[in-house]
């Protein structure tokens, strides 16, 4: 299902091969050195980090006042003295904007998956490990989550406990447990069936050992892989709910939002109006590429 | 095949039971009690009581539940705040509105998706293989409704060849098939398309690719086949997969289409959505959401029983 999710649908099932967990440094020193040799990946990453710092550093990087207004100054073009972005509707500077801008869309993005993570791996290994009856009740729960496409469930719950950072992050974890469940739950029922941990049951080790030792290590690279490549549809999605009215509140600047009010300056200043979205598209590719190199590395076969 | 297609839709049944007391749940999400949204802050608690019992509000919530889940099997959704029409009426007109919109943006993505994979898995050539790579990821990258608003900038503003909103000229709530409404068409069509292009343009370029590599391609062509016809044959054992994945997406599109709809004011379901949760016209948010859900169910059986004809492999317990 996707987010239009965009795509929350786990196509084909995710095949998972034994790593053997003595070894484990080896893969992930291994992992470690083929991420390093590709170039798209680390320019992805290298963007995102530029990305995340700068919105942490924001209030320490001399940029204008991104909630100061001005009357005299609204919709100044790209390249205007003082701003170099021009400013929005209200006369605040874009760049500025556009900066602190990122600190609640990535983190609106990012949080839901991993309180989804979390939450969703739990239950999908406990489903996928334990089996049985355990297995039924959670996966036929996750089964009615699944009869929502995953925009209609995100806005639906958004709408009904009304705009806010809070609700929409609650709404967004909701939407993402469900996914996540399935995947932890597929490829803990593969490793379950594997060899080693029968012998593991034989040699007495408790059912908290290996799922820790056994199973964790097995199924940790391909959920996380997975985790990661929610996390552009949870940026776009959360976004999509600020730009709809549902997320955060104005003044508080964030992409969504901003292309929102910025909408009827189309007619005025068409390329101001579409920068915020350029900020989203850029993160969200950059969150994608990444995902697809982790996955190439990692090995996992999707 | 009947007997798998009546056990599914068995197995529909408790599916459904969780989607109504999730919907059900939606009115009782919302801050305050439901009566706030219909009532002026200041009413006499009188009035307030009055209307409680009149919708049965006072009730308990299991009690509720059963009475709004017997009234709803009668396909009564009950009646808008907003409007006072019946929310079946209002969703069954926007629901028209909103498969048109789809059926075209799934025929574009899922024509130009076939197209692009397969050429991308038969490419000998990188170039060909890389730029379709390429368009996928920026379909399943782009904000859908960032482009709309570039797309209306550009092609409305800009150069001012295509209407920048709405379903028809001068106001029109329907669609009927001439130039004006078609004009009115391409740009959500387009808006709409990208994402399921981006996804299942993926899917088939791997799902093609992978069946190339297997041995009966290799068996057809020593036997000296046409390509033309084990195309034909690569296709049919793709195609499971793509359905698949097709009709996650066409599902998706429709509960999907909420932020195209509100940025071209097109009168489907989405907008009325947005528009309802804006006026907190709860009637109208849950039977929009229940209607939604419920075709996406049937779809997604729909999908699945057309894959288990494609595929006689397919044997499902």
């Amino acid at each position: 299902m996707a987010l239009q999710s965009p795509s929350l649908d786990v196509g084909g099932a995710i095949l998972v091969k034994p790593t053997p967990t003595s070894a484990g440094r080896g893969y992930w020193q291994s992992v470690g050195r083929r991420l390093r040799r590709d170039p798209v990946t680390l320019i992805c990453a290298a963007i995102l980090i530029l990305l995340v710092l700068a919105s942490i550093a924001a209030p320490y990087l001399y940029l204008a006042d991104p909630y100061k207004t001005s009357m005299l100054r609204r919709l100044y073009p790209l390249g205007s003295p003082n701003h170099w972005l021009g400013t929005d509707e209200l006369g605040r500077d874009m760049f500025a904007r556009l900066i602190y801008g990122g600190r609640l869309s990535l983190f609106m993005g990012v949080t839901p998956v991993v309180c989804a993570l979390l939450i969703g791996g739990s239950l999908g290994i406990l489903a996928g490990f334990v089996g049985g009856k355990t297995n039924m009740a959670i996966m036929r729960i996750m089964d009615v989550f699944y009869a929502f496409p995953s925009v209609l469930l995100a806005i639906s719950l958004s709408g009904a406990m009304g705009a806010g950072t809070e609700n929409t992050l609650l709404s967004l974890t909701l939407v993402f447990i469900p996914p996540i469940c399935r995947v932890s739950e597929s490829v803990t029922t593969q490793v379950r069936g594997f060899d080693f941990v029968d012998a593991a049951k034989a040699s007495g080790a408790s059912a908290f050992t290996i799922v820790r030792v056994h199973v964790l290590g097995n199924v940790l690279g391909p959920i996380l892989v997975y985790a990661t490549s929610l996390i552009s549809v949870a940026i776009i999605l959360a976004a999509g709910l600020s730009f709809l009215g549902l997320g955060v509140k104005p003044p508080e600047p964030e992409w969504g939002l901003m292309l929102n009010t910025l909408r009827q300056a189309i007619y005025v200043n068409p390329v101001l109006a579409a920068l915020p979205g350029v900020m989203i598209f850029i993160t969200s590719i950059c969150f994608n590429l990444m995902s697809d190199g982790l996955r190439a590395a990692m090995d996992v076969k999707a | 095949m009947l007997l798998y297609a009546l056990r599914r839709l068995i197995y529909l049944i408790p599916v459904a039971f969780g989607v109504s007391l999730l919907v059900f749940a939606l009115v009782h999400l919302a801050p305050g009690d439901p009566i706030s949204a219909i009532v002026p802050p200041d009413a006499p608690k009188e009035v307030v009581d009055k209307l409680k019992e009149y919708y049965g509000f006072d009730q308990p919530l299991p009690v509720q539940y059963l009475r709004w889940l017997g009234v709803t099997l009668t396909g009564d959704l009950g009646t808008s705040i907003g409007t006072g029409r019946s929310v079946a009426a209002e969703v069954g007109s926007a629901f028209g509105n909103t498969i048109i919109l789809a059926i075209a943006a799934t025929s574009l993505a899922f024509t130009l998706a076939v197209i692009l994979g397969t050429a991308a898995a038969y490419a000998k050539s990188r170039v060909v293989d890389r730029l379709v790579t390429m368009i996928s990821l920026i379909g399943v990258s782009v904000p859908h409704f960032w482009l709309a608003i570039v797309l209306v900038i550009i092609f409305a503003v800009e150069l001012g060849v295509l209407p920048p909103m709405g379903i028809g000229p001068e106001n029109s709530t329907g669609w009927t098939f001439d130039r004006a409404h078609l004009a009115h068409m391409v740009l959500p069509t387009i808006a709409l398309s990208v994402i399921p292009l981006g996804v299942v343009t993926r899917t088939v370029r791997s799902t093609v690719k992978e069946t190339l590599s297997m041995e009966f391609v290799t068996a057809l062509q020593a036997k000296g086949m046409r390509d033309s016809r084990i195309l034909f044959h690569v296709l049919k054992n793709a195609a499971p997969t793509c359905l698949a994945v097709m009709g996650l997406q066409a599902g998706n599109l429709i509960g999907g289409s909420i932020l195209i709809e509100t940025v071209f004011a097109w009168p489907g379901t989405g907008f009325l959505l947005n528009s309802a949760i804006f006026r907190r016209d709860l009637p109208i948010l849950q039977g929009t959401t229940l209607v939604l859900a419920g075709f996406f169910m049937l779809l997604n059986l729909t999908v699945d029983i057309i894959q288990t004809m494609v595929d006689p492999r397919i044997k499902r317990g």
